[in-house]
């Protein structure tokens, strides 16, 4: 956190001035582990052995916090006799289908819920990653559960849970991930021992942990301590995303991601949702409890944003103009596609594969074989030189003279020079003045698109064909300004709040859409950005003039609210937990939620209410249901339905791994995306053989001084002198195992490129015992690439394509290699490097054979 | 007036170098013991003084590749990477299958790096004796400092390990030996007690370099004037924060009147002994020391000769009044009369 | 100027009558010295922004002169950075400054070895073109069992995550209305 959020870490330094004890787990020590109590280093990819082990901790020494856990999680509820756990199939869960390698997940379900969502295609949904959906409203789950309070059914997943993380013992936590026994009852004990009434411990994560084969897997785990210590929806507890680019939350929320549409509302499938009713019941689930209820009207209301006049309740809203997704649209898949040929033009906005994307061989050969690329930035990257300035280049692999891409680079505007917001980390919307007009023939995004828009139907203005209807029907009169004839960008976030179509009047509340056609709203969890016609997010109201929680600073969506669930910060019956720890409470005598942020509940709903028979929607909610967007009102200790790999969290290898899973004879997640393509390949890891051709793992992250793929930190002289070569660290055992010279040469091969660092002796990196046997670790920043004051290769060209189930983001974080002392080879000496380690190791292109023998040494997928 | 210790000894220094209603003395108190190294102190300076860069290359002094303070470096942050404890800290690669503190090879290599990066300064040289003698096996190397792995530690194990970083600058000496040396009024002392060198002035002589006792001041290639930190002084007269501590993340640069930084700074070491940390001291802080002490100061977490500073400076003019006393009467005179010359002249 | 005062603002006649004889301090000050003032205090306009970089979203204050950017420093009044910048949020001037900064159009014609310059009008021109026809000649009605797909996969997007959302917004908006579905952004990434 000190190293990638600086100013953000403020806070930990806060935190520890009081007397907060600060634990860091990381593969190397960083400038966080300098500042920590606590270093704990740890193998790449095994977080989940290392939390499941706290998980045990706290379950075989009964120290959750036992009132929370009954009245706000799943922990009493009781799961289908159908389902069976890893314990008892080796690592995998049932339902398993090895030809598709997804769960039928009927088994999975609450008893007596079988039937409700056990028949979904999973093979469909992993397909769209349709787990991104549930970031703001859930999952859903249908009628009345049944619960054991005493916490004792065999089958309650207060005890599935304790069964199945019962063998994430210390001794085992050691054997996976390297990390002392000692040192792991540090950390177990000083978290349990800071959660409860009168305490609240915070889990960090930076959005590496996104980038795994089980990464979704990875943050439930963080999820379930935190609901047994009763640290959600409380001040200073808990799950804490650190996200690494100025308005990526924005940009899930109102995505440019090809399975969503904005609010998370999904993009249609073309069996599943073939009208309008479908597609907004497939989100809502007629007859189930929760706030998503108002899908059909928020669905009626993006639509009536996008179209307008043309779009009515007599033709669903136009919902047939929208496109149909028919599989995985990813962005791997894409440029895989590219690969073959399929995909005729490609816009970059402000992103450089080249250099940030897994497997830069692919991203790189991808944009060779388009028609047209279009690129906007403000510096010229490593994507629109592809085809001059690329290993590929070197290799021969490229040959500018026969290489038919047609390149577009279009300035773009920087953030001082354009108006608009950024959504933060913290899900909170604030408004950018613009101070000057960018110069020359920069332009914002907004005025690209506005414009390539307005061009595009004025010539399709005459059109008769069916498929420009929906162009031409878009509402797209958004007023301009200025010289530049820049399009408003407070119209915009006008309609992204929505409107009353009549008046016109800014709607103040998601609560509000109606399903008629007479509101229209851009992103219904935005709704309230704009209330009273006035911009919530331009408020600045200095910190220093409010209280801590600084509500009128920004605009949080939802509704303003800065602590989600906070309905859990009170007890069940209205109260605080502690005096200490108060957030939000029922105040009696006025008959409302009332606290110091926006209460996560209905305001007049009192903590003793209990639905009637048969409710549904946000009626079907009881006054102690805190968890308001899930189907049962509860924290999901345990997931029935909503995830591709298992309803609980179990450790798996990742993809390229030289260490057998020490837990289970399923080596890696059974469920993950590979993609059978030649370029793609994947390393060996146990029980394949070869796996001591690729004998060292490497990770990758940023350093304080660079930002992403490099292309805003390259670029600026200031930064680029403060760390100005690509490096490699290794510890001092391993430099002198493998002969690496400080600040000599060094070079890494995995399956897909060989790339050359400067060397990095240092203390900060360690090897680790494992299993009786040493395992070195090197860690690389992944910030460079050929363009720039300062130059490097890329690290990323290291990596192939493995994805997690869920989302579909690749494992980027942890993968195999070699080190070797001195430079890489070049141009076709490169490549023939790289073919010999493919030889050796056995690969030939594509998916690894799968290997069925015995059960202890099984791996299926 | 010229006071008996105006070269020596406590001092209010604005007031002794002119300055009625002189503002009271600001300065910086830099805590090591919260510092990220994040360099945002580095770059906040150079944006706002315009400084500029100072090369591009890799210097493989942990993360320092900045090197040393110089005339286009006025904020450094200095790495230190020790096998060592840090105060109550569990020791971070304790039960980790960590060698001796360096391998004989790593630790011969490391002790023989020393490439010409062509920077300067830029990493020290390598130690060719020290590399063979390494070769039969780690050895400590004696005082750490700013060094490259490997080159600093010792035989023992390296199941303790710490991270020192700190950001130097400027002292703005209560003595200022770059100012009393200063013969063009370049340098001078400030209303805030800083010092500060005026571009409009310096010449380029070079004087103050040598007389720095921290070896802060530089002389600025292909322009030949002295540079160093102004501590914002134009935004000290806006009644601003200096560039470099409004930035700093977690407070690590403090800056205010100096009377009070003092305060704050015996208030965070005692704060620090009570939580087990009795390394930590003040550097610079002490007006009876060499310099008179240090308008910005530092809490360390070592020896100062650790992080690059020398243990004990002191002015270099210090002897200045003894020779003054025989020299300065005959001064005097001579610039007495060279004014009545010009008054004479125009009436 | 008359000449007392030109004598009074000869450093050494300051000395010897002032209230420093050593002439190392208020004697010494030049005239630049004693006219300075921070340049955020004679900037023409600021602009009150965010940092560009990562998602902790710390204020940023633009000041601007004569029509350039002068300084961006960390905003005191922002209750999650108060006032305090990263090293690449202090570098931020730098960056939108930097003489690597593009800001003309550039064209890379199919098979060409180098880059050409060309009009920004023309560029959207052809961009528009190119979009139209990529989406004709990839457009999908229906499957082969005739259901509806609407789409085009000719056409592909990704997005870097330092959008706004109302760009985010009219991008989405406009590729949907043209269906195309491979839009992506850094966030699967």
């Amino acid at each position: 956190m000190a190293e990638a959020h600086p100013v953000g870490f403020q806070w930990v330094m806060e935190a520890k001035r009081r007397g907060a004890k600060v634990f860091h787990v990381d593969p190397r020590f960083t400038r966080t582990s300098a500042l920590a109590d606590t270093y704990l280093p740890i193998r790449a990819g095994t977080d989940i052995a290392l939390l499941g082990g706290i998980v045990r901790h706290i379950l075989e020494n009964e120290l959750d916090f036992r009132e929370y856990v009954l009245a706000y999680t799943n922990a009493a509820t009781v799961v289908s006799e159908e389902f069976v756990d890893t314990e008892d199939l080796d690592g995998l869960f049932s339902g398993y289908d090895p030809k598709t390698q997804t769960y039928g997940q009927r088994s999975w379900q609450y008893a007596g819920h079988e039937k409700n969502s056990g028949d979904r295609d999973t093979h469909k949904e992993r397909e769209t990653a349709a787990g991104l959906r549930h970031e703001s409203h859930g999952m859903p789950v249908g009628g009345q559960v049944q619960r054991d309070e005493t916490l004792q059914h065999p089958r309650c997943v207060y005890q599935l849970l304790k069964r199945h993380f019962s063998r994430y013992t210390p001794e085992m936590v050691e054997r996976t991930c390297g990390i002392p026994q000692d040192k792991f009852l540090e950390l177990a004990r000083a978290w349990t021992e800071n959660s409860g009434r009168e305490r609240t411990g915070v889990l960090i994560y930076s959005v590496g942990w996104t980038q795994h084969s089980v990464g979704v897997q990875y943050i439930r785990t963080g999820a379930i301590i935190q609901l047994l210590l009763g640290n959600m929806g409380r001040p200073g507890g808990g799950v804490l995303a650190l996200r690494g680019h100025a308005s990526i939350q924005g940009s899930t929320d109102i995505p440019t991601l090809f399975n969503l549409l904005p609010g998370y509302l999904p993009m249609p499938h073309y069996i599943d949702h073939t009208s309008f009713t479908d597609w907004v019941d497939s989100i809502r689930h007629p007859g189930q409890k929760g706030f998503w209820d108002g899908a059909r009207a928020f669905g009626a209301s993006l639509l009536k944003a996008y179209w307008g006049d043309a779009a009515t309740p007599e033709n669903d809203f136009c919902y047939g103009y929208l496109p149909r997704m028919t599989g995985d649209h990813g962005t791997y898949q894409t440029v895989l596609n590219m690969i073959d040929g399929k995909v005729r033009g490609y816009f970059l906005l402000g992103q450089n594969p080249a250099v940030g994307s897994a497997h830069g061989k692919a991203q790189r050969l991808g944009m060779a074989n388009l028609d047209w690329l279009v690129v906007r930035d403000l510096f010229m990257i490593e994507s629109a030189t592809f085809w001059k300035n690329s290993p590929e280049v070197e290799t021969g692999e490229i040959v500018p003279e026969e290489c038919r891409t047609e390149v577009f680079f279009l300035p773009a505007a920087s953030h001082v020079e354009k108006e608009g917001t950024f959504t933060q980390t913290q899900r909170l919307l604030q408004w950018r003045e613009k101070a000057l007009d960018p110069p020359a023939d920069a332009r914002s995004e907004l005025w690209f698109f506005y414009h390539l828009g307005r061009i595009i139907r004025q010539k399709l203005a005459a059109s008769d064909k069916a498929r420009d209807r929906a162009v031409r029907d878009l509402t797209w009169d958004y007023p301009t300004h200025g010289d530049l004839v820049e399009p408003s960008a407070e119209a915009v976030l006008r309609e992204i709040n929505g409107y009353e179509v009549a008046t016109g009047r800014p709607l103040s509340a998601f609560t509000e859409a109606r399903d008629d056609g007479s509101t229209a709203i851009g992103c219904w969890i935005y709704t309230g950005v704009y209330a009273d016609g006035v911009n919530q997010a331009a408020r600045r109201k200095p910190g220093r003039d409010q209280d801590w929680v600084a509500a009128e600073w920004g605009w949080a969506w939802p509704a303003n609210r800065r602590i989600l669930y906070n309905r859990a910060s009170a007890d069940p019956e209205g109260q605080p937990w502690s005096e200490r720890k108060k957030y939000v409470w029922w105040d009696a005598d006025r008959g409302e939620w009332t606290g110091y942020d926006v209460p996560d509940f209905e305001k007049k709903k009192a903590p003793t209410y209990r639905p009637p028979e048969g409710a549904t929607g946000v009626e079907g909610l009881a006054g102690d249901d805190a968890f308001i967007m899930q189907g049962d009102g509860k924290g999901w200790l345990y997931v029935p339905t909503g995830l591709q790999d298992g309803p609980m969290p179990t450790h798996y290898e990742p993809a390229e791994s030289p260490m057998r899973n020490p837990l289970y004879g399923q080596q890696a997640n059974p469920t993950r995306k590979v993609y059978d393509n030649p370029v793609n390949s994947v390393n060996p890891s146990p029980p394949q053989p070869h796996t001591d051709v690729f004998p060292y793992v490497f990770t990758v992250s940023r350093l304080t001084e660079h930002h992403t793929a490099g292309g805003m930190s390259r670029m600026v002289p200031r930064l680029a002198e403060l760390q100005p070569e690509m490096f490699v660290e290794v510890s001092p055992e391993l430099a002198g195992e493998v002969g690496l010279d400080h600040l000599g040469w060094a070079h890494l091969i995995s399956g897909r490129a060989a790339i050359e660092a400067k060397v990095l002796v240092t203390d900060r990196l360690t090897p680790l015992r494992l299993d009786g046997r040493v395992i070195h670790q090197v860690w690389l920043p992944y910030h460079f690439g050929r363009e720039g004051i300062v130059t490097g290769d890329s690290v990323n060209d290291l990596f192939g394509i493995t994805l997690d189930p869920n989302v579909l983001i690749q494992e980027s974080k942890v993968g195999t290699c070699d080190i070797r002392p001195g430079r890489r080879p070049t141009g076709p000496a490169l490549l023939e490097l790289v073919d010999d380690y493919r030889r050796r190791a056995g690969l030939v292109g594509g998916r690894p054979p799968i290997v069925t023998t015995d059960a202890s040494e099984r791996e299926v997928g | 007036m010229i006071e008996a210790n105006s070269l020596y000894g406590p001092l209010d220094p604005a007031p002794d170098a002119g300055w009625t209603d002189a503002p009271p003395r600001m300065g910086f108190f830099t805590d090591t013991s919260v510092c990220i190294g994040c360099k945002a102190c580095e770059v906040a300076c150079k944006e706002w003084n315009g400084v500029p860069d100072s090369g591009f290359d890799l210097l493989g002094m942990s993360y320092d590749n900045t090197g040393a303070l110089t005339a286009n470096s006025w904020r450094h942050v200095a790495f230190i990477e020790q096998p060592r404890p840090a105060g109550h800290r569990t020791p971070p690669f304790e039960g980790n299958p960590t060698g001796p503190a360096a391998s004989p090879a790593s630790a011969a290599t490391a002790a023989g790096t020393g490439t010409d990066t062509g920077t300067n300064p830029g990493l020290p040289p390598g130690r060719p004796d020290a590399a063979t003698r390494m070769a039969a096996g780690p050895e400590f190397l004696g005082m750490p400092g700013s060094e490259p792995p490997g080159r600093a530690t010792g035989a023992e194990s390296r199941t303790d390990f710490r991270w020192l970083m700190m950001s130097d600058v400027c002292k703005h000496c209560t003595h200022a030996a770059c100012l009393d040396v200063c013969p063009t009024g370049s340098l001078f002392r400030t209303e805030f007690g800083t010092v500060v060198v005026q571009e409009d002035i310096c010449n380029g002589c070079g004087y103050c370099i040598s007389a720095c006792p921290y070896g802060v001041i530089d002389q600025r290639k292909g322009d030949g004037r002295a540079w160093k930190c102004t501590l914002c002084y134009d935004r000290l007269g806006a009644g601003m924060t200096p560039a470099c501590a409004q930035a700093c993340p977690t407070e690590s640069i403090q800056f205010g009147p100096l009377d009070e930084l003092r305060e704050r700074a015996a208030a965070r070491v005692a704060q620090l002994h009570d939580r087990g940390v009795p390394e930590a001291r003040l550097y610079g802080h002490d007006p009876t020391d060499g310099v008179g002490g240090d308008g910005a100061f530092f809490l360390l977490l070592d020896e100062p000769e650790v992080y690059g500073l020398p243990p004990d400076p002191v002015v270099t003019t210090r002897d200045l009044p003894k020779m003054w006393k025989r020299a300065g009467l005959a001064a005097l005179a001579m610039a007495a009369a060279a004014v009545a010359a010009f008054v004479g002249g125009a009436s | 100027m008359g000449l007392k005062t030109f004598i009074e603002g000869w450093p050494v006649y300051r000395q010897l009558t002032g209230t420093d004889p050593l002439a190392r301090g208020a004697a010494a000050q030049s005239a630049r010295s004693a006219a300075l003032t921070a340049r955020t205090e004679t900037a023409d306009s600021m602009a009150r922004s965010v940092c560009p970089y990562c998602a902790v979203g710390c204020g940023q204050r633009v000041f601007v002169k004569d029509g350039q950017v002068a300084q961006i420093e960390g905003d005191p009044d922002s209750p999650i950075s108060r006032g305090r910048l990263c090293p690449k949020g202090s570098a931020s001037k730098n960056l939108v400054t930097s003489p690597l900064r593009q800001t003309t159009v550039r064209y890379r014609r199919p098979y060409a070895t180098e880059w050409e310059d060309l009009d920004l009008d023309t560029a959207m021109d052809m961009i528009a073109d190119r979009v139209l026809a990529a989406r004709d000649a990839t457009w999908e009605d229906t499957d082969e069992q005739g259901r509806a797909l609407n789409r085009t996969l000719g056409i592909a997007s990704l997005g870097g995550a330092t959008l706004d959302n109302e760009e985010n917004y009219i991008i989405k908006k406009l590729f949907t209305a043209l269906g195309a579905l491979q839009i992506e952004n850094q966030a699967r990434i």
